[in-house]
């Protein structure tokens, strides 16, 4: 991980200040961010004229770090998100993922080996109901020069890894909402990328199920060394799991604060309780709020 | 409080006549099952005890024979008209006797089979070029609505201009008939695939053919199946129009031998093995839905025509 590029250590990236003061995974401040997102902005074409969804944005996420994207829905996070993902291209802007772009050159198609470092959650588990679990976790493998068997085994590490060991061969409709979610976050990790990008992945489920999925996710991330980057409009949610929460305004999207989370890790359900908690909410709610 | 009542009325519920002929009960295939009669979420919805077809349907056809045999003696009917059941039984007795009603039915069963299978190769195909493709399907549909506009009937004689009296004619009308269903289906089941997935085969990266294998075929295969349930019934009644209007080979030339010699008795006996076979292949079509989609809701019970 800890490639040294003489010269690069001095350029700091927002995210270093707080992974000194972290004591989670070891983090590599400098040597290169995992992203880096560069004046980037989307306008869509509507009939009625061009919408501007996201104003040219600047990211930096560090290697290990997890970022959060809060921001009321139609704010544009989503939309940042998915340009991440090589789903939609930007209208300006650059992104690179680790030292490589993105997009190559005006309206093109995302790099192959850019893409292949990210791993995709998406707000819906997005199972085919004809796959069993294993086969639904081990779809990203086929077709590329993997065995069965050995699709079988990664799928079933995997599995292992997001709690469903004993669900292998169950078909997704025999699973409850929260654990299609980790079948979905299971198939985001078979291909081992270095990026998890997820989209809302909670938004759907009951509350205690998101406090459940919320640990388990912050526990794999402490395993992995996973750089994670999250959307969600939950303000408890976000200053639960982020390092560091990136605050979006109304559309059309910006930046509107940036706010770094700095309690131990790892963070139980406790900490929600704590009066500096508390602050980091609602310091957050009244600019969301001020806002509407 | 409210579900204390009703969870001790259950047991009643399964035994008592009352409840068993409610309307409500009998018909709620679509509407939210009763709670009272229902099984355990998971399990196939409620559509009475397994046995109920084997009691039911040798009642009803009980009763229809028995309501044609009272006819024709009530109104005094020619047996030239409307023979009694048991003439049409002996009938199909002494058919069944006959070396040529074998040979018969295995021509028709050949020019089906053959014309449905090479429908389901063309409309599938044609069904996922033109759902992957919109532009192609708006340029094209005029054509595809106007070959199922022209009165299929009206082409046998031109088929059989061109392709002669033999098996060919029938083999074409059977596939004409029956590939349009399935190329609808199959845009129907191609458009029909989740936004999400495709997102997802983005995602991984997934090659075209990868696309196409695992996430467009697999999924619009429901709708696809049910194109081809409907198809199988279509190039049976293709191949015997067919049959009907021109050459002497299959059930279909046999039944107007038996018209033109006034043996209404055999003719009806031929009827019955038609819808024999018809009913035949329809149900190894319908087995091979319930046997490639395990996963779908609809393998889980028998589709009605």
């Amino acid at each position: 991980m800890a490639t040294d590029t003489a010269g690069t250590t001095t350029t700091t990236s927002q995210g270093s200040s707080m992974s000194e003061a972290n004591s989670g995974p070891p983090r590599v401040a400098g040597s290169g961010a995992a992203i880096s997102v560069r004046g980037i902005g989307k306008t869509y074409q509507a009939s009625a004229g061009p919408v501007r969804a996201l104003l040219p944005t600047d990211l930096e996420v560090a290697p290990g770090e997890f970022v959060v994207l809060l921001g009321p829905s139609g704010c544009g996070k989503t939309t940042l998100l998915r340009m991440l993902a090589g789903l939609i291209s930007p209208t300006e802007g650059t992104i690179g993922i680790g030292d490589k772009p993105l997009f190559t050159g005006r309206n093109s198609t995302p790099d192959r080996d850019a893409l292949g470092s990210l791993g995709f959650v998406f707000q819906a588990p997005n199972l085919m109901p004809w796959r069993k679990v294993w086969r639904n976790i081990a779809l990203p493998l086929e077709g590329k020069g993997t065995t069965r068997a050995e699709r079988r085994e990664r799928a079933a590490e995997m599995a292992r890894l997001v709690g469903l060991g004993d669900f292998l061969d169950h078909y997704p409709k025999a699973l409850s909402g929260g654990m299609q979610q980790r079948v979905a976050i299971a198939r985001a990790l078979i291909h081992r990328p270095s990026i998890l990008l997820m989209d809302e992945p909670f938004g759907a489920l009951d509350a205690m199920t998101r406090d459940q999925m919320n640990l388990l996710l912050q526990q794999l991330w402490l395993d992995t060394g996973k750089t994670i980057v999250l959307v969600t409009h939950s303000i408890t949610e976000a200053v639960f799991l982020a390092d560091r929460v990136v605050l979006l305004s109304q559309r059309p999207g910006r930046v509107q604060d940036v706010v770094d989370v700095d309690f131990a890790r790892p963070r139980d359900l406790a900490v929600t309780a704590e009066p500096h908690f508390g602050e980091q909410v609602g310091h957050l709610r009244k600019q969301l709020g001020g806002h509407r | 409080m409210a579900s204390e009542p009703q969870a001790t009325k259950a047991p009643h519920a399964a035994t008592d006549p009352q409840t068993a002929t409610n309307p409500q009960t009998a018909t709620n295939t679509q509407t939210a099952p009763d709670p009272r009669t229902t099984t355990p979420p998971g399990t196939r919805r409620d559509t009475g005890p397994r046995w109920l077809l084997w009691v039911t349907t040798p009642l009803i056809l009980a009763a229809f024979i028995g309501g044609w045999k009272l006819y024709t003696i009530l109104f005094d009917i020619g047996e030239l008209i409307l023979p009694p059941p048991e003439d049409v039984w002996s009938a199909l007795v002494e058919l069944l006797g006959q070396p040529m009603i074998y040979q018969a039915t295995y021509v028709t069963f050949y020019e089906t089979m053959v014309g449905f299978l090479i429908a389901v190769v063309v409309g599938v195909t044609l069904g996922i070029v033109l759902g992957k493709v919109r532009s192609l399907e708006r340029v094209l549909s005029p054509f595809l609505v106007a070959t199922q506009v022209v009165p299929k009937v009206a082409i046998v004689p031109l088929l059989l201009l061109w392709f002669g009296f033999g098996l060919t004619s029938k083999i074409f009308m059977a596939a004409i008939i029956s590939f349009f269903v399935m190329t609808q289906n199959t845009i129907l089941g191609i458009r029909s695939i989740e936004p999400g997935h495709r997102d997802l085969m983005r995602v991984i990266q997934a090659p075209w053919w990868k696309r196409v294998v695992s996430l467009d075929i697999p999924a619009a295969l429901p709708a696809v199946l049910t194109g081809i349930e409907l198809g199988i019934v279509f190039a049976i009644t293709g191949a015997i129009v067919g049959e009907y209007l021109g050459g002497d080979e299959g059930l279909g030339a046999l039944a107007t031998v038996m018209l033109a010699s006034l043996r209404t008795d055999q003719l009806f006996a031929v009827v019955i093995i038609m819808t024999l076979l018809g009913f035949l292949l329809y149900a190894v079509v319908a087995g091979i839905r319930r046997f490639a989609i395990p996963w779908h809701e609809s393998s889980g019970r028998a589709t009605s025509l």
